[in-house]
């Protein structure tokens, strides 16, 4: 990519979301609102390596972005009412028209940003829809990097994105801040998408290492983002803490040669200090905002119990416990109760972990469970620790049966020689 | 990627003990500090008292001198610096191409090293340091 290229995509990056949620003001429709953007775009890229790149960029793209929207707009209108013999009406029609879209593009509020975001993660859209979406339009991302962070041709996102936007469109979804009940249901799934990405960058084991990253990033970044735009709402904070402590133990989360390291095993020397202290100040703000049980709070929470610890043995058990028992009342899923499991045979011993085990793995209980390779190799190793090494061996057998995940296998395979070691000596 | 954008004020070495930036300085840097975090790229942001009230300690053959500010040699000295988190070199030189600074200031874009960037030996060197902030 040549220098200028690789300008303007910066301008585009920094510009495009306050970009199209100008003009989606005045279109009420994000996916017309993109496309006028995009051909802004290419109209950039086009005449900047020519022309060199305009003293404020930014500027140009905005009035470039209100040219074309009128036209398209005045296109729309002239064929509505092209039979009808008002053009007095129609001129004074255009002029309001392109008073409001100089109004628009001129003072971009936070509120247009805030409606795309919500827009983007309407709950009308499919879940996979609603990520693309959010990357596109607020990320600044191409289809071509979405694909790639996913792993999955790029056809398939642009067919996402194309189907996304048909749905708004057809749903006469508004472009609008919802209010009163709505905006707390709104703003959870807002965050859902914003979090889905974070772990679709912290937890995927396959795919390219920078994109990966890239991923967190973006997540962190539209969580910063939702900080400064709902200042009020303690679960944005939350979510941003618990994203920011999780990726400050990135450096630690890979040995040597690629392979996954466990919390407890992790070299807390590469855990990332500047962005702990983010962490714990966005998890405070969310506290102090009267939001310490909600969902994401208390996940923080858990995080901020390990990243206070300087050793592993340090780690504050008895307080995770009883974080995870708030988190049972307000969000019970297996995966909470088997995670509390683990921290109860840390703070009370294998024999209370293995207790709270069987409480949650009784057939009563589902099938949930039952064919997860965790709760396997959770129980082994408290039998481990018991010192009950051939039910333990045959536990952690049964995990590597349960997953299809390499790393996941190799990490077992692990477990199991150290317990053939412990059972010899 | 990590870049810590560096203000050099010119003049700043041999600013008073006492100098502040006017009030409509500020204001506009405020607005520019808020637009930096609205766009969720900004991670950090100091301003530093004048050299004048600052020390240089130099070091020759392992030997430390200190010398009291201001320091008449320097021709640049760092007024305040922006950490903010982008995704390309050129992002970086976007948003510091949009700072309110005035006449004769200037602006140093630098990417900061991550841990991974570092050859293993210089990780290995590295380990063990635990960040005071933790």
């Amino acid at each position: 990519m040549s220098d200028i290229a690789k300008t303007i995509e910066a301008v585009w990056k920094i510009e495009s979301t306050r970009l199209i949620a100008g003009i989606a003001r005045v279109t009420r429709d994000i996916g017309i609102a993109e496309e006028l953007a995009q051909d802004v775009l290419v109209a950039a890229l086009e005449r900047w390596p020519e022309e060199g790149i305009p003293e404020n960029p930014a500027a140009w793209l905005m009035t470039a972005a209100k040219r074309r929207a009128i036209d398209t707009l005045r296109r729309g209108q002239m064929l509505v009412q092209k039979h009808e013999e008002i053009t007095r009406e129609l001129e004074t029609q255009q002029h309001r028209l392109g008073e409001a879209m100089d109004q628009a593009l001129d003072q971009v509020i936070d509120d247009d940003v805030l409606r795309l975001i919500f827009t983007a993660c309407h709950p009308v859209l499919a879940v996979e829809g609603r990520v693309a979406l959010t990357l596109r339009l607020i990320g600044g991302l191409t289809t071509a990097e979405i694909a790639r962070a996913f792993l999955v041709p790029e056809k398939t996102i642009g067919q996402r994105i194309f189907r996304a936007k048909k749905t708004l469109s057809e749903a006469h979804v508004p472009f609008e801040t919802p209010r009163g009940d709505e905006l707390q249901r709104r703003v959870q799934s807002v965050l859902s998408v914003v979090y889905l990405i974070f772990n679709e960058g912290y937890t995927a084991t396959s795919g390219e290492e920078w994109m990966r990253a890239a991923l967190c990033d973006e997540a962190l970044r539209l969580g910063r983002m939702l900080a400064q735009l709902l200042p009020g709402e303690p679960e944005v904070h939350a979510l941003l803490a618990l994203m920011e402590l999780n990726a400050s133990r990135t450096a630690a989360r890979r040995g040597r040669n690629g392979e996954a390291v466990l919390l407890p095993d992790q070299d807390r020397s590469l855990w990332d200090g500047a962005q702990i202290q983010r962490g714990m100040t966005s998890l405070e703000h969310a506290q102090q905002l009267g939001g310490g049980a909600g969902n994401y709070a208390l996940q923080a929470a858990i995080a901020a119990c390990h990243m206070r610890a300087h050793t592993a043995e340090e780690t504050d058990w008895e307080r995770i416990v009883l974080l995870y028992d708030a988190l049972m009342q307000t969000t019970p899923s297996p995966i909470v109760a088997l995670n509390r499991a683990v921290a109860v045979g840390m703070a009370q011993g294998p024999a209370a972990g293995l207790d709270a085990l069987s409480a949650i793995a009784t057939p009563a209980a589902g099938p949930a469970l039952a064919g997860y390779h965790l709760l396997h190799s959770v129980r082994g190793d408290l039998l481990m620790k018991m010192g009950r090494f051939h039910e333990a061996r045959e536990e952690i057998q049964r995990a590597i049966a349960l997953t299809q995940n390499l790393r996941e296998q190799e990490l077992l395979a692990e477990r199991l020689k150290l317990i053939e070691k412990a059972a010899q000596s | 990627m990590r870049f810590m954008m560096i203000v050099i004020p010119k003049g700043y070495e041999s600013a008073a003990p006492d100098a502040v930036p006017s009030a409509e300085a500020v204001a506009k840097m405020m607005e520019y500090n808020k637009a930096l975090q609205k766009a969720g790229v900004l991670l950090a942001l100091d301003g530093l008292f004048p050299p004048s009230t600052g020390a240089r300690i130099s070091f020759v053959d392992g030997k430390a001198t200190v010398t009291d500010g201001p320091f008449p040699e320097a021709k640049e000295v760092i007024g305040g610096y922006w950490i903010i988190q982008v995704r390309s070199r050129e992002e970086a030189i976007e948003w510091a191409r949009r700072a309110p600074m005035s006449s004769n200031e200037l602006i140093e874009v630098r990417q900061i090293h991550e841990m991974s960037d570092f050859p293993e030996d210089v990780q290995k060197a590295a380990k063990g340091f635990e960040h005071q902030n933790a």
